[in-house]
This record gives C-alpha cells, structure tokens and sequence, in this order.
C-alpha cells in the first residue's frame, strides 16, 4: 500500500557524490531508521523521499508508484523537520490545519481532524497560542500533529528530536513509537543517536559516505555487524576494533583457523565481552575508569592499543593498575582489514 | 533605609547623565525647531522697516483660502498614493524574484539597486532627457513606433504622472533591500513544510510569507510616506512645480515660500501642517498594523 523502494538511487551536487546506488525497501506499516555520521548523507536520502530534491539517477516509488520527479504534495507523505518549521504569526490550531486548509479539505472535516489530533497528543489546551509560548515537547507535538491531520500513511521524520533535552527525548522517543503503531503508519526516521535507533526501530540503515554499510534489524547491527565501522558506530560504549599485533595474537590465535589467520583483518570484540582474568590473557595497564552506576568502564591499553571493557557494578580497579584480559572465542568478530567487511564463514561474534 | 535610597538616587541621576547628550541634541536639533516654527508661524513675516507682530491664526485662515496650497496638497495626496503602494509592490515582486535561486541573480540584483544609489540631481537629470520632446528617449520610441511628440513635463495633465513614474523606479530598489533582507530571515524549513503541506506558491505567499513580512512592510510604509512628503531635489531640477504648479508638492510649496518669495512665517504655517499631517498619518499606522504584526 505504501511500501517505500529505493532503486538505485544517486545524487550528486557537481562533481560531490551525496549518495551512491541506494538501494532498500521500507515495507508498509514498517518503523524504518536512517542513521549514520553527520554528513553521511541520511537527510539527503530522506529529502528525496520527500520531494525536496530529485534523484540525479535511480527511482522513488512510494505504494508502487514510481514519485521519481513528482513534487512533494503530489507524494501523499507528511513530514517532521528537525527544527519543527511551525509558522510563527499562526497558532497552534492554524499550524495544525495548515496543509488541509491549502487542499481545501471540508471545514467540518479539519474541525473533526483537529480535534482528533490535539486529543492524541494532549494539545487541547494549547490550540489558541503562538509556537512561541509554547515548550519544546509542545513543539514537537503540533509538528506531529501538522502530520497526523494529513492522514496520510507515510510519515517522514528528520532528526525530530535533536533538539530536546535527553529526558524528553526519551519520552517522546516512545510516544512517536506507539502512534507509528496506533495509526499504522509507514515510517522512516532520521537520525544520528544509535541508541535512538536501536530503541525506535524496527529495521536500520546505516549509512557511511552515501553508501549502505548495513540493513537489517537492530539486533542484526549489534550481533552481526556487516562491517568493522557499523561494529564500532553502534553499542555504546563502541565495540574494539583491535588490529592482531603480538599481545592480541597471543590471545587470539589459538581461536581461529588456519584460512582466517592467512588474509589480513581485524579483530572486533564488544566492551561487554571482555573479562578480567586472573592468569591468562593479555596484559593492559588501566588508563582510566568511568563509574556509571549499573556498569563500570575501564580505558586499557596494550602497546599502541586501546582496548574499552565494562564490568557490572563498582570495579576496584584505578588508573595505572595492571590487569590481564581474556575473552571467548565465540565473542571474536573478524573484520576483513582491506575494505572492513565482515569475513564471510565465520559463525563466530553471535552474542548469546 | 537611608542608603538604599540613595543608591536609587544616584541610579537616576547617572541614568539622565548618560541620555544628556542625546537629549541635548535632539532638543536642538528637533524639538526647539518644532517649537519655534510653530511660534512663528503666529507672527506676521518681519522685515527691516517693520519688525514681525504676532496676527494669531491669521496665517492659517489665508492658508485656508489659498488655492495654491490646496492643489499642492491634492497633487501630493495623488503623489502619495500612486508612489507608496506601487513602489512597495515592485519592490516585494523584485525582492521575491531576486531571492530564488535563478541564473546571474546577483546581476539582477545590481541592476534593481542601482537606481538608489545613483545621486538625487544625477537621477532627475537622466529622466529629464528621457521626457524630453522630440529627442528624448520616451519621444524616440515612441517615434520608433509612428507616434507624435510629446511635451511631457509641460504639459499640466503629464507632468505629476511623469514624476510619479521616475520616484518610483528610484524608490522600489531601495525598498527591495528591505524585503529582500526579511526574506533571507525566512527559515527555508518553512518553504518546505509549505510544499509537503500542498500549498501552493500563492497560498504560501498568503498565508506565510506576506505575514511574516508584515514587520518590514509597516517600515517601508513609513518611509515611503515620510519620503513621497519631503520630495524637493527633483522638482527643481526638473519641472519647478509647474506648469502652473501642477507638479509642485507641499515641501516644494514651503520651499518656494521660505527661499524665493520670503515669507517665511506663512512657511512655517505650512510646515506646521506637514508635521500634523505625518503625525496623523503615522499614528494611524501604527494603532492599525501594528496588532496585525507578527514580530519573530
């Protein structure tokens, strides 16, 4: 119905390449995330699902309809800005109505729609102000509400929470969760915060350079990253991308088989996965310690490494300690140390 | 308690003597020539022999009967009101024009700007040549396309019309800036919820952007009318109010009357009445638009 497909798509701006033969499919009713680095090109991805701008090659289809050089109204999507883009002289009922005022929807119909909207998100009391006597969640919320009165069935959010303190975010991190779900509504969200993704999602791109470096659903980007830079982008703290000199070879190469050891990689290994030893193991030395409450996290280091782990609760160690650190076999990602991708035949890194 | 008073004493007394100078200047400069124009305008003109005598409103009753006085103002009021809305007009269009994104943009934007910058006396020199009979630009092309001549500025049904045309070509580009300015505040996530919303570009104009211009409008509204009361440089260059006064305007009538005929107290009536008008007009604007205005 309103299945998103991106087929092949390239934008360039000159001779900068802003994206390079994307390719996915967001399916109907489905929360998809864009995530990646500033500039990596997810806003741009998103602006051409909207119609802001127009693929240099490849098409846009939204619900089986090729939207490739279709203007933004004729698309059927609404649409969340970072900044929210609410108009300051209307207020909030006017903003709200703003777009079924312009497709001259009935005035019973955007009365009822208004209506509507401002319950579901806790507005009513609120209609007759200007955006600018209002708090930033309230924002937020008319600009979502700007998108439900559409009712449409696509709904494209870019960065919508960036500029609300960590609390609220959080808050309205779940709320844009369960009126995605309530209204059924095909999503997709831009963002730069992994735990925003992971938390929000139901499937992720992560996007490096204008290329996909990964698609799949968040427990797939943590357990199984696709590449050595998705490893270390998602998870926080991020996962160890060791190069094997001496001291990690010590502990790694009785791990792995004979083929693994003859092309040159990386080895990835999650903070979490890291455990102190007493006899065996590597030999760091603690360059400094974070206390976060649930968890302790330890910076080592290892001849030029630095090696991140986190242990639960209160860890008695201080800067300048020596330790020893072992892992499992299984816990070992193998990055491929030419073009960072996952070494293929390996079954091990699968997280328990 | 005695300290604290003080304080607050001394606070006041160093606030005045930070305005002083300020304050200082603007009495001279404004206040007292407010005052003392009115004053005079209370007394007969003085000359050598016989000095000035106060005559009370008697200079205000011949300005009622003054025919000249009545046709300058009628001529500045039509001035006015073809100069102001169709200046600011032209220049919202420019501005609007200039801020998309189109090819040798900054040219065009030179080219609106350029009349502006140009001297007053340079200007109505230029279009004096352009409204000169037989030879002169309009006649020319007009010539071009098997037209007869015209004595533009001579002509008492052409000549104010020749004027407004030239005002507001020089006008409309100093406007522009303004909008142009405002429209540059514009935040362009708001053009785009516009388009994903569905309006279309006159909605949008409508309903968003001519609003939030509404601030820089009521500006330019008050220069265009403080500016279409103080024209003076190319009346005498160009016409010299006439003929038979039929381009004069109420600044050049007063001027006429300081510095050429010397009576200098039925000036300063005149003056008087120019102030009132401005006055008037300017507090209107204000109580109407300024409810309207959206201020960021």
């Amino acid at each position: 119905m309103s299945t998103i497909i991106l087929k092949d798509v390239c934008k360039s701006w000159g001779t900068a390449l802003a994206l390079i033969n994307i390719n996915f499919e967001c399916r109907n009713g489905e929360l998809l995330v864009l995530l990646g680095p500033s500039g990596c090109g997810k806003s741009t991805t998103l602006r051409l699902i909207a119609g802001l701008e127009t693929p240099t090659s490849g098409i846009v289809e939204i619900g089986g309809r090729d939207v490739s050089n279709l203007p933004p109204v004729k698309r059927n999507i609404s649409m969340v800005f970072q900044n929210y883009a609410l108009f300051p002289h209307l207020n909030v009922a006017e903003n709200i109505i703003f777009g079924l005022k312009a497709r001259k929807v009935p005035k019973k119909e955007q009365k009822k729609r208004l209506e509507n909207a401002a319950e579901l998100l806790g507005l009513s009391d609120f209609l007759k102000r200007k955006p600018a006597q209002l708090s930033g969640g309230q924002r937020q919320r008319v600009a979502l509400g700007r998108s439900i009165v559409a009712q449409v069935s696509v709904c494209l959010m870019d960065e919508p929470l960036s500029n609300l303190d960590a609390k609220l975010r959080q808050e309205m991190r779940q709320e844009i969760r369960s009126l995605q779900q309530r209204l059924k509504m095909t999503m997709i969200y831009v963002t730069h915060d992994q735990v925003e993704a992971m938390t929000i999602a139901d499937r992720i791109i992560l996007i490096k350079d204008g290329v996909i470096e990964q698609h799949g659903t968040p427990e797939d980007l943590y357990n199984l990253p696709a590449t050595a830079f998705t490893g270390s982008f998602i998870g926080n703290p991020p996962m160890n991308i060791l190069t094997p000199d001496a001291p990690v070879m010590a502990v790694c190469s009785s791990l792995l088989s004979a083929k693994e050891a003859a092309t040159p990689y990386f080895v990835g290994i999650r903070p979490e996965n890291i455990k102190i030893s007493g006899d065996s193991g590597i030999k760091v030395s603690v360059e400094a310690t974070e206390y976060l409450g649930a968890d302790t996290l330890i910076v080592c280091r290892s001849a030029e490494q630095k090696i991140t782990l986190t242990v639960k609760g209160k860890a008695d160690v201080s800067a300048g300690d020596h330790l020893r650190l072992n892992w499992k076999p299984e816990h070992i990602h193998l990055f491929d140390a030419g073009n960072g991708k996952r070494m293929k035949g390996s079954a091990r890194g699968i997280t328990p | 308690m005695k300290p604290r008073f003080q304080l607050r004493y001394w606070n006041h007394v160093n606030g005045w003597l930070l305005v002083l100078p300020a304050v200082f200047m603007i009495s001279l400069f404004t206040h007292y020539p407010i005052v003392s124009n009115v004053f005079h305008s209370l007394f007969s003109t003085g000359t050598v022999t016989r000095p000035a005598t106060f005559i009370g409103l008697e200079n205000y009753m011949y300005l009622m009967d003054d025919d000249i006085f009545w046709k300058v103002l009628s001529n500045n009021l039509v001035y006015s009101m073809c100069t102001i809305p169709i200046s600011i007009a032209i220049a919202l269009g420019m501005a609007l024009l200039i801020n998309c994104n189109i090819k040798g943009r900054s040219l065009v934007r030179m080219s609106f700007f350029t009349p502006t910058v140009l001297p007053m006396i340079a200007v109505a020199n230029i279009w004096l040549f352009f409204y000169t009979p037989e030879y002169g630009l309009f006649d020319q092309v007009f010539a071009f396309f098997g037209g007869d001549s015209h004595n533009w500025l001579g002509n008492p049904d052409t000549t104010l019309r020749c004027l407004i045309v030239m005002v507001i070509w020089k006008e409309s580009g100093f406007f522009m800036i303004f909008y142009l300015a405002a429209l540059q505040q514009l935040s362009p996530e708001l053009k785009e919820a516009g388009l994903v919303e569905g309006s279309g570009r006159w909605y949008y104009f409508r309903r968003v952007t001519f609003p939030l211009l509404m601030p820089t409008t009521l500006f330019v509204t008050v220069n265009a009318v403080v500016n279409s009361f103080k024209l003076v440089d190319h009346l005498i260059i160009m016409t010299k109010g006439g003929p038979d006064n039929a381009s004069s305007l109420l600044l050049y009538y007063i001027y006429e009357n300081a510095f050429s005929f010397w009576d200098t107290s039925y000036a300063a009536t005149l003056t008087v009445v120019l102030v009132l008008i401005l006055a008037v007009i300017t507090i209107i604007q204000f109580a109407v638009v300024e409810k309207r205005i959206h201020y960021q």
